[in-house]
């Protein structure tokens, strides 16, 4: 029993590093909320015909071509844009999110009526646009350093009644579960969403909303900077997840 | 006329078992919550469903404040002809909806 035993423990202990090497590789990447579903809740976001989230892709797309979008541009031009959204709008030089910049199609270049930002039509448009960029991986904007800076402290400032910051649920408790839920990474890949509990399609800022309320803390007013740039630090945090929109969660 | 979305073969064998998967967005207010005023809602659902082929009833179900927001049915039918498939919802304030999809038997 001597001999060879020293040799498979080395070899054991080799196997061992290698694995551990691939689960520090495999680990090291964000993980969508996706991962984390039950197989039903993940075959019911695969399959179009049962993701209720493509009831609103759907009506958006009715609503690129009656709203007068089409005009100015094809379908196919949007694949990609959400991947690479939040973005810096040239004009006022401030980040600016794709339900922003579609409201600003909207009333700058069509001087139409603004359309309420989680109302269905804008969900709708919204989910429409971002669907194109499904399986894109996202690629965070270079010019917003700044806003992901901001977003960044603000994900680890403390807040609310519970006196708790997004990154201790997030990044220190992900996987772990809080009540009856997975706390998810947190990631912004599958947005607008159609979850569960909402019974409806959603906005990412609803989601945080949720968050931000959930810790007993006051949020921030509807459309305030606070929302695009927590936005853009959770895709630089995401960088490489893929697009899912319309995703599904519980 | 609200979206919906139904998965029906094109076509199949004669005496074929085929899956039907249908998808409606529609709310399904319970009737009992209470809304951001602090009033109940009313209640506002689909009641009932039917599956017609060939204009004779081959599927329908009830339904109930409890079922979720757009409702999800999926069902089986075994085909010996082609025709046309019906499929109806019916609901609270006067919602009825049908559409229609061919299907062809060899
Ligand atoms: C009159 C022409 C016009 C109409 C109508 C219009 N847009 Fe635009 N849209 C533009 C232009 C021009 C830009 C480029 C803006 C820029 O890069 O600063 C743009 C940019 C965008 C972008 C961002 C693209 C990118 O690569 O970042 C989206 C998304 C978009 N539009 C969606 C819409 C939607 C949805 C509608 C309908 C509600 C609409 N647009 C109506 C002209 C139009
Ligand atoms: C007390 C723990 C907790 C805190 C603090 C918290 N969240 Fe969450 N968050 C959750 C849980 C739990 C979920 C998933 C809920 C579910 O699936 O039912 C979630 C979901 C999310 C999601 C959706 C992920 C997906 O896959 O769609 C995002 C994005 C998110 N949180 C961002 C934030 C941000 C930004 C903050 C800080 C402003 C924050 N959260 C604070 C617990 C927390």
């Amino acid at each position: 029993m001597g001999s060879p035993r020293p040799r498979r423990g080395r070899s054991r202990w080799l196997e061992a590093l290698a694995c551990a090497g691939a689960l520090l590789l495999l680990g090291a990447g964000p993980r969508s909320g996706y991962e984390t579903m039950t197989p039903q809740l993940r075959a019911m976001q695969d399959d179009d015909l049962s993701n209720p989230g493509m009831l609103a892709v759907a009506e958006g797309e009715a609503l690129f071509a009656r709203e007068g979008c089409a005009g100015c541009h094809t379908a196919e031009a949007m694949r990609g844009v959400a991947a690479r959204y939040p973005a810096l709008d040239r004009a006022s030089q401030a980040p600016i999110d794709l339900s922003g910049r579609i409201a600003q199609c909207r009333e700058k270049r069509q001087q139409r009526p603004p359309l309420p930002r989680e109302g269905p039509a804008m969900l709708a448009l919204t989910a429409f646009v971002a669907h194109q960029s499904r399986g894109l991986p996202l690629q965070p904007d270079p010019r917003l350093a700044e806003a992901r800076r901001q977003g960044e402290a603000l994900f680890r400032e403390r807040r609310g009644q519970l006196n708790l910051s997004c990154a201790q649920c997030h990044d220190d408790n992900a996987g772990r579960r809080l009540a009856g839920s997975l706390i998810p990474e947190g990631h912004p890949n599958g947005y607008p969403l159609y979850r569960l509990e909402w019974q409806a399609l959603g906005s990412l800022q609803r989601r945080l909303r949720n968050c931000l309320v959930g810790v007993r803390s006051e949020p921030f007013p509807p459309g305030a900077p606070d929302y695009v740039a927590l936005e853009a630090y959770l895709v630089a945090r995401a960088r490489g997840l893929l697009v899912e929109t319309p995703a599904i969660r519980p | 006329m609200v979206r919906t979305l139904l998965r029906v073969p094109a076509t199949a064998r004669s005496g074929e078992v085929i899956e039907i998967r249908t998808l409606i967005a529609h709310p399904m207010e319970t009737g009992f919550r209470p809304g951001a005023d602090g009033t109940v809602q009313p209640r506002d659902i689909i009641r009932r469903f039917t599956c017609r082929f060939n204009n004779r009833e081959v599927f329908a179900a009830e339904l109930h404040p409890a079922v979720a927001a757009n409702p999800y049915l999926t069902f089986t039918l075994r085909v010996e002809e082609s025709g046309i498939l019906a499929f109806t919802w019916e609901g609270d304030n006067g919602f009825s909806q049908t559409e229609t999809r061919p299907i062809a038997v060899a």
